[in-house]
């Protein structure tokens, strides 16, 4: 009866299992859903494959990678410009591109800036800190960081209809399926 | 029980190979590692604990209160003897903090189920501990609110630090180890933080872990970066860990004084720090699971297998001293043996009968199986291994720089009162630091236990 009004986020379903929610993961999946997301209290193993997340989604290795590159090389370099030119010193003829000293601090470095790079860019591609989330208006979503496993489809998905997206919900054995409202 | 296990018959050895004891499910571990930080009443005992913790940090803040009005005079340094107990202390900290990384990082990449419930507090007392070792550089420079002079800052005098310095690969080395040891650490909280914030009941309960957990909401899109980003800093964590007492032997062994000038030095140092880092973990897990009843997470296995680290590191150990040893006689340099000599017979000989008792005789009784499971004497032999991982160090320390070349450069050294203050003023440090993080983080990582709930369902 109702159209999806703008401030309907999407339907959720619960699930008591991991098992449950990779079936109902993979179901949604063959109905055509695409724009969908599962919540559990762990990582659980083979959900971003049913969800369709392949390693094309996946851009913390590449940011892992220019962060430790750049770290690395800005360290050796700098390292090199402060000793051989800004402010070089002749100890006994010793020649003042010593390269090997500089390698524990390039070293260092490469490690320090892939780490920042990988923790900040999985933060960033995962678009947090973001305090308010239109699940969190939902009770029985506290236990996604417990001992429950839900699964959303998002109304701004092209086959979503509110009561027939419902029945299908409860057709993969969901429970508890909510609508999920953005109150602002 | 993981599909890794070997076969197991009789009940006492399956009770001794569990990692997680039977009958748990995701509600339960949550609420049992929860309800440390959330729902129970601040015990008599934690109080006590925190308030004698708390003294003893105080006496720390007076010596270094002290120690800036007066100089590092007050210190028994001298020169010959520079170093002291500011590099005994500094290096024997930063060893007990490598125990932290190595179960995170390598027993993560190498897939041992069994370091699950006892990373996260042992990555709290690795930057604990770094905390402590970096202390003491910093106070040991004399004047340590010109400490920024060893980073390299553009300055007006146009002057830089020297690259080629160890001691410049250190200030690198230790503020990269703290950096890393923090993400690593809050990266692995992010999960525990959002069931903190979901399961609080008082509003700034909420708003704190709300903030601290960032909106996390256990989305799979999440997970899926959350992992492999947690993966590349387990595999960055890990040669990190060991470039960082590498570095830190690099003090001594770029030096050409006696006893310090040795390739042998990285890797033992390396060792060494693993076996006093692990000493460390077993000194507060044993208390750690007697006072909060994790007897269900903290197994016998961990038990176990930490006293297993600590003799195959002591082992690696022994084979470092064995091997200083010899090669002091083998290479004919007169420094050198004279220095052995002056180890065996000289004014600190004690000191190296004590190490040796304490670091390479002691440990053999873990080779015996009823010594390995039994808490006690495991709690004793952690004590007394990072009694004598400080031996070492100063050992080190003082010997060689007591007797270096000449015999007109010869000297003694003797710790003061404000050196025994400052060092066991960095232990009342730790400890406060320990006692908080209990109460106020879960000490054990919620997601991991409920992900070994689930690879233990499977299996069933």
């Amino acid at each position: 009866m109702n159209l999806p009004r703008p401030h309907l986020y999407g339907l959720l379903g619960e699930f008591d299992t991991p098992k449950q929610l990779l079936d109902a993961a993979k179901r949604v999946r063959e109905a055509g859903y695409r724009a969908i997301d599962a919540f559990a209290p762990f990582p659980v193993e083979g959900l971003s494959q049913a969800l369709g997340l392949g390693r094309k989604h996946d851009l913390v290795p590449l940011i892992t990678l220019l962060g430790g590159l750049g770290g690395g090389l800005t360290g050796f370099f700098f390292q090199l410009w402060v000793s051989a030119s800004s402010y070089p010193e002749n100890i006994a003829g010793r020649p003042l591109n010593s390269w090997p000293a500089f390698i524990p601090v390039t070293f260092e470095l490469t490690v320090l800036g892939a780490s920042l790079s990988a923790v900040f860019g999985m933060l960033a591609l995962n678009k947090l800190p973001q305090p308010h989330h239109p699940l969190f208006n939902v009770e029985r979503f506290k236990r996604a960081s417990n001992d429950k496993f839900f699964l959303c489809i998002e109304s701004h998905d092209p086959k979503f209809h509110l009561e027939e997206t419902a029945r299908f919900m409860q057709g993969i054995n969901a429970r508890h399926v909510t609508e999920v409202r953005d109150e602002d | 029980m993981s599909a890794g296990d070997p076969p197991v018959s009789s009940p006492e050895i399956r009770r001794l190979a569990r990692v997680l004891e039977p009958g748990h499910s995701y509600a339960s571990v949550t609420d049992k590692i929860a309800s440390i930080v959330l729902t129970r009443p601040t015990s008599i005992g934690w109080l006590a604990g925190f308030g004698l913790a708390f003294t003893i940090m105080m006496v720390l803040m007076i010596s270094i209160a002290w120690l800036i009005i007066k100089g590092v005079g007050i210190w028994g340094i001298n020169i010959p003897i520079g170093w002291g107990f500011a590099i005994v202390n500094f290096v024997w900290w930063i060893g007990i903090g490598h125990a932290g990384t190595l179960i995170s990082a390598i027993l993560f990449l190498l897939n041992q189920k069994w370091r699950t419930s006892i990373n996260r507090f042992a990555e709290a007392m690795t930057l604990f501990a770094v905390a402590c070792a970096g202390i003491f550089p910093l106070i040991h420079t004399g004047r340590p609110w010109m400490a920024y002079y060893m980073f390299p800052y553009p300055t007006t005098m146009g002057l830089w630090p020297q690259f080629r310095s160890p001691l410049i690969w250190d200030v690198f080395a230790v503020s990269t180890y703290g950096t890393v040891s923090l993400l690593f650490w809050f990266v692995g909280l992010i999960p525990d933080l959002a069931t903190l914030r979901d399961r609080a009941t008082n509003k700034a309960a909420q708003i704190i872990y709300g903030m601290l957990a960032m909106g996390w909401r256990g989305s799979a899109r999440h997970w899926h970066r959350y992992q492999s980003a947690y993966l590349l800093l387990a595999g960055l964590a890990t040669p990190l860990v060991l470039s960082v007492h590498t570095v830190v032997s690099f003090d001594f062994s770029i030096a050409i004084v006696p006893g310090w000038h040795t390739t042998i030095f990285p890797p033992y140092f390396v060792a060494g720090a693993i076996y006093s880092g692990f000493a460390m973990v077993l000194t507060i897990a044993i208390p750690l699971r007697a006072a909060y009843d994790l007897q269900d997470f903290i197994t016998m296995r961990h038990l176990e297998n930490m006293a297993k680290v600590m003799l195959a590191t002591g082992l690696i150990v022994a084979y470092g001293y064995f091997f200083e040893f010899f090669m002091s006689l083998y290479s004919g340099n007169k420094f050198d043996v004279f220095l052995v000599q002056q180890r065996l017979h000289g004014p600190y000989s004690h000191y190296y009968y004590a190490l040796i008792l304490c670091n390479i005789l002691t440990p053999q009784l873990l080779w015996i199986q009823k010594v390995r499971n039994n808490v006690a004497a495991l709690f004793v032999m952690s004590l007394v291994i990072n009694i004598g991982m400080w031996l070492e160090r100063f050992v080190i320390v003082v010997i060689s720089l007591t007797r270096d070349f000449m015999p007109s450069a010869w000297g003694r050294y003797q710790p003061t009162f404000w050196d025994w203050s400052t060092f066991i003023g960095t232990l009342g440090l730790f400890t406060s630091l320990l006692f908080l993080f209990v109460r106020g983080l879960p000490a054990i990582s919620i997601a991991e236990m409920r992900e070994l709930v689930a690879h233990s369902e499977e299996h069933s």
